[in-house]
């Protein structure tokens, strides 16, 4: 096939993206260390491992998710996927009580976690994508005021736990680059390759889903099925990402439609790697930038809503006035 | 053969489709008419199992649309419906391409590549073959959505208002396309068609359709008469023969 | 007009209730026999305060959705899904920031004037948008409101602020004690300016042309029910935090049983947006006694699970 008229040869492209991200990865772990190496480096190779592993996990998820719901504005954030997660965690905490939660093996916990997750959001979204709801912007806000929901019962179930014994779970429970459970980050690994393979095989699927269910439906797809198995593996993605850092509204946004910019195809066995390149790019330098050069240590997520939330808007407002 | 029984759908209160049994027999190009809402885009869409059906059974070729694997479909009956919205960006090729995934998943033989080749030169899509679907006007969008379905190589092709958007040439090719296609190489075409004329001289068959009812069918000659067209219509119509096909004025 | 006196009833009710439920013991009891003098100081400097706080923020907040749901035309509209209550609380951080001396009043002003720049935005925004569906203008102000947030955020984050932010972005009405909530009588006072102007605001409804024509000057109807909205979400946020959805689903359910003449319906918009706080904060402060659940969480339940349930129900006409 001929080649795009616009963009640089794939091959190129991962080469150099891949080339950018390797170096913003060294820099991050050379950069204005003092000290003894050995520590610097496991310290922030925890710290690297942990976002690559996230940024991968996202930008995955997201474009997976909007192949699926065939729009490039919806992400699983922004429908309430990690405000899901997080209830699911509290709900934990709160029927198990705090010290038995606590007292669980990391890897056990987050097996139950991303279990319950999985069954939840399929068994709600299943509903919400099962054509009940006409429209686009009624699916989008639903989505979102349903975020809302899951954050404020949270909130509720946060401060019906006792609050002082909450504080302390919080801690374990709430994780953040800074503070990466490394037996945790050995199982994500683990699970997001595995998911990783299962997606690669179904490339050629996700093409066809891209062009919508009735396309779909019309080659033979079995749109409901894959559609289903598809929203599973973004369930475990979203959980993934959310037990290691926490919610990040607009990042998959953000990445994955610089992804479509840089990449102008429907192939997803470039799509992906691609987004998940710029995911780690963008991470990395980010962090480096904020908290080597400007001293913002923790910054990073607040800037991403900021980009992000910009980008939503303008994407809003002119597909709308299209 | 397509094969409907006693089928019926509905939205809400509104029965849309209402109890419809018909036999559509292999082969030549067979036209669906009837007033806005006489349920013929829904009966489309059950044959073609992109709406599911709630009441009867359809059949294709023996095989119930309910339960037939969906890729074992696919490579016997293809559809395209109007409005097709497309969030990726494709080129002209890569989405006919896409009509050869039920036949080779995603990777293209050497006969596929024919395929593709033969309709693209068939819709004269040579020249923006390689420009992306949201470059393009909507007549060549709408002829590369139905290259794509023809490249799907189905024994039946259903297009709901395949003329959409097109021009007088572009559609007269269209018909022409679909008559030739239908004659070569003895597929069933069946089309949802608003313009009766087009249905009058390119159909073996025309099926008018009336309050979600089969109201009358049979050839050209039996449909395209005054009778009908006003029970169908509600409106007068002159018919005159114009080269042994009949055309009807409606206009005043 | 029964119906008007049978909720004004139910709504001093729940006020009456919202006196005595607390840590401290209050009952009528210890009150009248003059037992206790600590009982009377906490009635006056607390539980007074406190009940009228609520009654006042949740009129106000209700109307002010009323109001906006008018001025965009749209039904999913309220200052916290317009950018309106967002930018308060950019204002309020700005003014803590560079005039920390300013007296509360001046606080409030400022947080007003970056409330209505906000929401001037998000009018802007929308005009830009020629097809504009129902359901994307509450999207474009969630949104909005987001970019607005992270910006607030980042503020505060440098200045080391963001405790008090998250106090401006979630209600509770536990910190309000006497001298620190009378705010919110502006707030009220505006609120009559919007009974008197309502019908005003329900040509402004019907459109522009619709407005122009009965002879009334569109521009000054938006303008007066801007600054109405802006001062008394910022009021609200000054003294208590921002109460999530609440301007917007009461309206709703009025409109749904009422009707949209806002002359008639507004007082029964005013009476349910106290009422439902009211009994949002008696609630939260009855489940986990001694403990409270902030009315900003138990109202993003309670609103957000009607706010659903008024986007998923059948027939929707509201949209």
């Amino acid at each position: 096939m001929p080649p795009d008229r616009r963009s640089l040869p794939p091959a190129v492209l991962i080469a150099g993206l891949g080339g950018l991200a390797a170096a913003s990865i060294v820099l991050f772990l050379t950069v204005g260390a003092k000290g003894s190496w050995s520590f610097i480096l496991t310290f922030r190779g925890t710290k690297v491992a942990a976002m690559v592993l996230v940024g991968y996990a996202i930008a995955m998820s997201t474009v997976l998710f909007q192949t699926i719901t065939n729009n490039r504005i919806l992400t699983p954030s922004i429908m309430g996927f990690d405000a899901l997660y997080r209830l699911i965690q509290t709900v934990l905490v709160f029927q198990l009580g705090s010290a038995a939660v606590a007292g669980f093996d990391p890897r056990l916990r987050f097996g139950i976690e991303v279990a319950a997750m999985v069954a939840f959001s399929w068994l709600l979204y299943r509903w919400l994508f099962s054509g009940s709801l006409r429209g686009l912007h009624l699916l989008m806000l639903v989505g979102i005021v349903f975020g809302v929901l899951f954050r404020s019962l949270s909130g509720f179930l946060q401060r019906v736990i006792d609050p002082n014994e909450f504080l302390v779970v919080q801690d374990r429970l709430f994780a953040s680059f800074n503070r990466v459970d490394a037996q945790l980050l050995a199982v994500s690994a683990l699970v997001v390759l595995a998911v990783s393979v299962v997606v690669w095989r179904k490339a050629g699927v996700l093409d066809v889903l891209a062009l919508g269910r009735d396309a779909a439906i019309n080659l033979g797809v079995d749109h409901r099925r894959e559609v289903m198995q598809m929203l599973v593996t973004v369930s475990i993605l979203v959980a993934v990402s959310t037990a290691l850092v926490g919610p990040v509204t607009f990042f998959g946004l953000l990445v994955a439609n610089l992804a479509y910019l840089l990449v102008d195809t429907h192939r997803h066995r470039l799509i992906l790697p691609v987004a998940a390149l710029v995911a780690i790019l963008v991470l990395m330098s980010g962090q480096l930038v904020l908290e080597r050069l400007l001293g913002f240590n923790g910054a990073l997520s607040i800037v991403i809503e900021f980009l992000g939330g910009i980008v939503f808007l303008i994407i809003l407002v002119r597909r709308a006035a299209r | 053969m397509i094969e409907v029984r006693n089928a019926s759908k509905s939205y809400g209160e509104t029965l849309v489709v209402d109890d419809v049994s018909i036999t559509l027999p292999a082969g030549g190009v067979i036209s669906l008419i009837g007033a806005n809402g006489a349920g013929k885009s829904t009966l489309l869409s059950m044959i073609s199992r992109l709406l599911p059906v709630p009441a009867g059974t359809v059949t294709v070729e023996g095989m119930d649309v309910t339960t037939t694997p969906g890729d074992v479909l696919a490579r016997h009956l293809s559809i395209l419906r109007q409005d097709n919205q497309m969030t990726a960006r494709l080129t002209v090729r890569d989405l006919i391409a896409f009509g050869r995934y039920p036949h080779s998943k995603g990777r293209l033989t050497v006969e596929d590549q024919g395929h593709i080749e033969r309709v693209i030169r068939y819709l004269e899509l040579e020249a923006v073959a390689h420009r992306f679907l949201d470059e393009l006007s909507g007549g060549q969008r709408q002829r590369a959505f139905i290259a794509m379905v023809l490249c799907q190589d189905t024994d039946y092709v259903l297009l709901d208002e395949p003329l959409n958007n097109l021009d007088v040439k572009h559609a007269v090719a269209m018909m022409k396309l679909f008559r030739r296609t239908a004659d070569e190489f003895r597929k069933t075409i069946i089309l949802v068609l608003h313009d009766i004329n087009f249905a009058s001289c390119y159909s073996d068959r025309i099926v008018a359709m009336r309050n979600g009812r089969i109201a009358h069918q049979g050839p050209p000659e039996d449909i395209i008469t005054p009778c009908v067209i006003r029970d169908v219509y509600g409106v007068e119509a002159n018919i005159h023969e114009i080269d042994g096909k009949r055309v009807a004025l409606y206009f005043r | 007009m029964r119906g008007l006196v049978l909720a004004a009833a139910g709504v001093i009710a729940l006020a009456a209730a919202s006196l005595f439920v607390g840590v401290s013991d209050v009952t009528i009891g210890t009150i009248l026999s003059g037992s206790s003098d600590e009982a009377t100081q906490v009635l006056l400097v607390s539980r007074i305060p406190r009940t009228f706080a609520l009654v006042l923020a949740g009129a106000g907040m209700a109307v002010s959705g009323l109001i906006l749901q008018m001025l965009a035309r749209n039904k999913f509209v309220e200052p916290s899904t317009a950018g309106t209550a967002e930018s308060a609380v950019f204002g309020m951080l700005m003014v803590t920031l560079l005039a920390p001396e300013t007296a509360m009043l001046g606080r409030m002003l400022v947080a007003g004037v970056c409330a209505l720049a906000g929401t001037v935005l998000f009018l802007g925004i929308l005009r830009r948008m020629p097809l504009r569906s129902p359901l994307i203008v509450p999207l474009v102000g969630i949104m909005l409101g987001a970019v607005i947030t992270a910006s607030t955020e980042f503020v505060a984050y440098r200045f080391d602020m963001l405790q008090s932010v998250r106090a401006w972005e979630t209600g509770d009405f536990s910190g309000v004690l006497r001298g620190r909530y009378e705010l919110l009588w502006i707030g009220a006072a505006l609120t009559a300016v919007a009974y008197a102007a309502a019908d005003r605001f329900t040509v402004a409804g019907l459109g522009e042309d619709f407005t122009t024509n009965l002879g009334l000057n569109h521009r000054r109807v938006v303008s007066l029910g801007l600054i109405i909205v802006s001062l008394v979400t910022a009021a609200v946020i000054a003294t208590c935090g921002m109460i999530p959805f609440l301007g917007l689903i009461v309206p709703n359910l009025i409109s749904l049983m009422r009707g949209d003449n806002m002359r008639l319906s507004l007082p029964w918009v005013a009476l349910f947006g106290a009422g439902l706080v009211l009994a949002c904060d008696i609630a939260g402060r009855l489940v986990i006694r001694p403990y409270e659940i902030p009315i900003g969480t138990t109202m993003g339940i309670v609103g957000s699970a009607i706010f659903l349930y008024l986007l998923l129900r059948k027939n929707r006409h509201a949209a």
